[in-house]
């Protein structure tokens, strides 16, 4: 009886750790958004968050193929505003490359075993003038008017 | 630790893009021109109302001047190419990737010496694009031929296929490119007038700016079908011909005094 009781108590103790530890993950849930990013101090993506994680290459693939073929400029799935809006900003400092492992999309695809190429081309900082016209359709889907920010190479046009 | 938050409630996005919309047809309405600095980014896909080219009048192109080719290194980030270690300059200059070529040719009867820029013709009926074995090199609506990067496997039979050897074929790695115009290892490329400047409303070329800001004035820029362009009103005027135009290939770029 007093064995039952005993051991009761210990699988009560032992849910009650699990589920703190639950809470706990929840809290400090993981997110791959960088400190000093635009996207750091905004709420939401370009689409929920939920969609972003798992169809992100669906959107940014149908957004190429409009730019490329059709000319369109004004979307909020541009490539190049992925990068506007999640590279870390650091104060006279040219911006890390954004697929690097430390960087926003290299920590997430480092971590699913993703590799891409895309950055073979792509600038992966966003880089001289007209940059941020290509991530304008982007900042105004979020509501975010961008103030216009000029890096060492992005003396306007 | 950043916080987790909900997305942003739809209907008021809609209602966001709603006011928007009224605020821009209230200015439109009372029929103010609007001719904003920057106009706005391209919305919907091109249309082969407008068909894009160039009329080069080589009697104002000057011997000895690249305005032009420097202008069109710059808007394309095309200087920011890098050669191999240790490549020997005349080869490198033979291989890095160009835009626009300065070419001078000479009469050897008369001995009469002309200068012209040669870039990608933008023929309607381009060969580069019937070679091409994936799809990647193709004609946009507006009469630009240019190349799917993301297509092309680098296989340079446009290269071969093209008259004007306006086609170039990238060869070492890329690094510190443009936003607004990627490039990499393995892929070929060519004039595409400047593609973001017509997506972004814009008016000419780089090639055309520097060219005016230079005093020669030897490049118009604008739309062919429309009557009343500056480019139809100085072909209307002036005699000028396409290069190679036994072709047939009905090139977007026409020359005059050759
Ligand atoms: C205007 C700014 C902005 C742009 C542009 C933008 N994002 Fe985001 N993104 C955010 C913000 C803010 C968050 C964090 C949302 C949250 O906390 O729920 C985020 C979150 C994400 C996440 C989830 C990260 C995680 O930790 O799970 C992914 C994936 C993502 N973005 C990918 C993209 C891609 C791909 C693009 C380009 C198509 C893009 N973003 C463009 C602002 C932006
Ligand atoms: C071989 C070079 C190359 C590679 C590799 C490449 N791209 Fe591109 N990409 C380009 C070029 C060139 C353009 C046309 C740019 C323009 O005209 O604005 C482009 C345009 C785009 C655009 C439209 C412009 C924008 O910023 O939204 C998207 C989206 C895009 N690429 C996505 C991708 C993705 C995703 C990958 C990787 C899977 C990729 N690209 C790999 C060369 C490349
Ligand atoms: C939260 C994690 C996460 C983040 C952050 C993230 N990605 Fe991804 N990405 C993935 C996963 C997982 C896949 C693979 C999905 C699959 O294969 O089905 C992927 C695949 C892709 C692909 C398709 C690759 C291919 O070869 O088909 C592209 C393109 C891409 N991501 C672009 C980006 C860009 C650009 C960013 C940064 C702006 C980014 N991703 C940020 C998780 C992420």
């Amino acid at each position: 009886m007093a064995k039952a009781a005993v051991r009761a108590g210990l699988v009560a103790v032992g849910l009650a750790w699990v589920l703190a530890a639950q809470v706990v993950l929840a809290a400090d849930a993981k997110t791959y958004v960088v400190e000093g990013s635009k996207a750091a101090s905004l709420e939401s993506c370009v689409e929920p968050t939920d969609l972003m994680r798992r169809r992100h290459m669906e959107l940014i693939k149908h957004q190429r193929d409009e730019t490329v073929h059709g000319g369109i400029r004004s979307s909020k799935h541009s490539l190049a505003g992925c990068v506007d809006c999640h590279i870390r900003r650091v104060t006279d400092q040219t911006p890390a490359p954004i697929h690097q492992k430390s960087e926003f999309c290299g920590a997430c695809h480092a971590f699913t075993a993703v590799n891409l190429n895309c950055f073979d081309c792509h600038a992966a900082v966003p880089k001289g003038p007209g940059a941020d016209l290509a991530a304008q359709a982007a900042h105004q889907a979020v509501g975010n008017r961008p103030s216009v920010q000029v890096g060492p190479e992005g003396e306007g046009h | 630790m950043k916080e987790k938050h909900a997305p942003t409630d739809p209907q008021r996005r809609g209602f966001l893009d709603a006011a928007a919309a009224g605020v821009t047809a209230a200015v439109v309405a009372p029929g103010v021109i609007l001719h904003s600095v920057t106009a706005a980014p391209r919305s919907e896909a091109v249309t082969s109302d407008v068909r894009w080219g160039l009329l080069i009048d080589t009697s104002k192109c000057a011997d000895g001047c690249s305005a032009c080719v420097d202008a069109c290194d710059k808007e394309n980030g095309l200087d920011l190419q890098t050669p191999p270690p240790g490549a020997a300059e005349a080869r490198w200059d033979a291989q890095k990737a160009v835009w626009i070529r300065k070419v001078k040719v000479q009469d050897n009867q008369t001995g009469r010496v002309t200068n012209l820029p040669l870039m990608c013709q933008h023929c309607e009926h381009p060969p580069c694009v019937d070679v091409c074995p994936t799809g990647a090199s193709f004609k946009r609506a507006d009469g630009i031929v240019m190349v799917d990067r993301h297509i092309c496997i680098g296989c340079r039979y446009c290269m071969m296929a093209c008259p004007y050897k306006a086609r170039s074929f990238v060869h070492e790695v890329m690094e510190n490119q443009l936003t607004r115009v990627p490039r990499g290892k393995g892929c070929v490329e060519s004039c595409n007038l400047c593609v973001h400047r017509r997506d972004h409303g814009e008016e000419s070329t780089a090639c055309v700016d520097a060219c005016t800001a230079a005093g020669h004035e030897a490049i118009v820029f604008g739309d062919l079908k429309d009557p009343r362009s500056a480019i139809r009103t100085r072909l209307a005027e002036m005699s000028s011909r396409q290069i190679r135009e036994d072709l047939a290939l009905n090139t977007g770029v026409r020359y005059s005094g050759i």
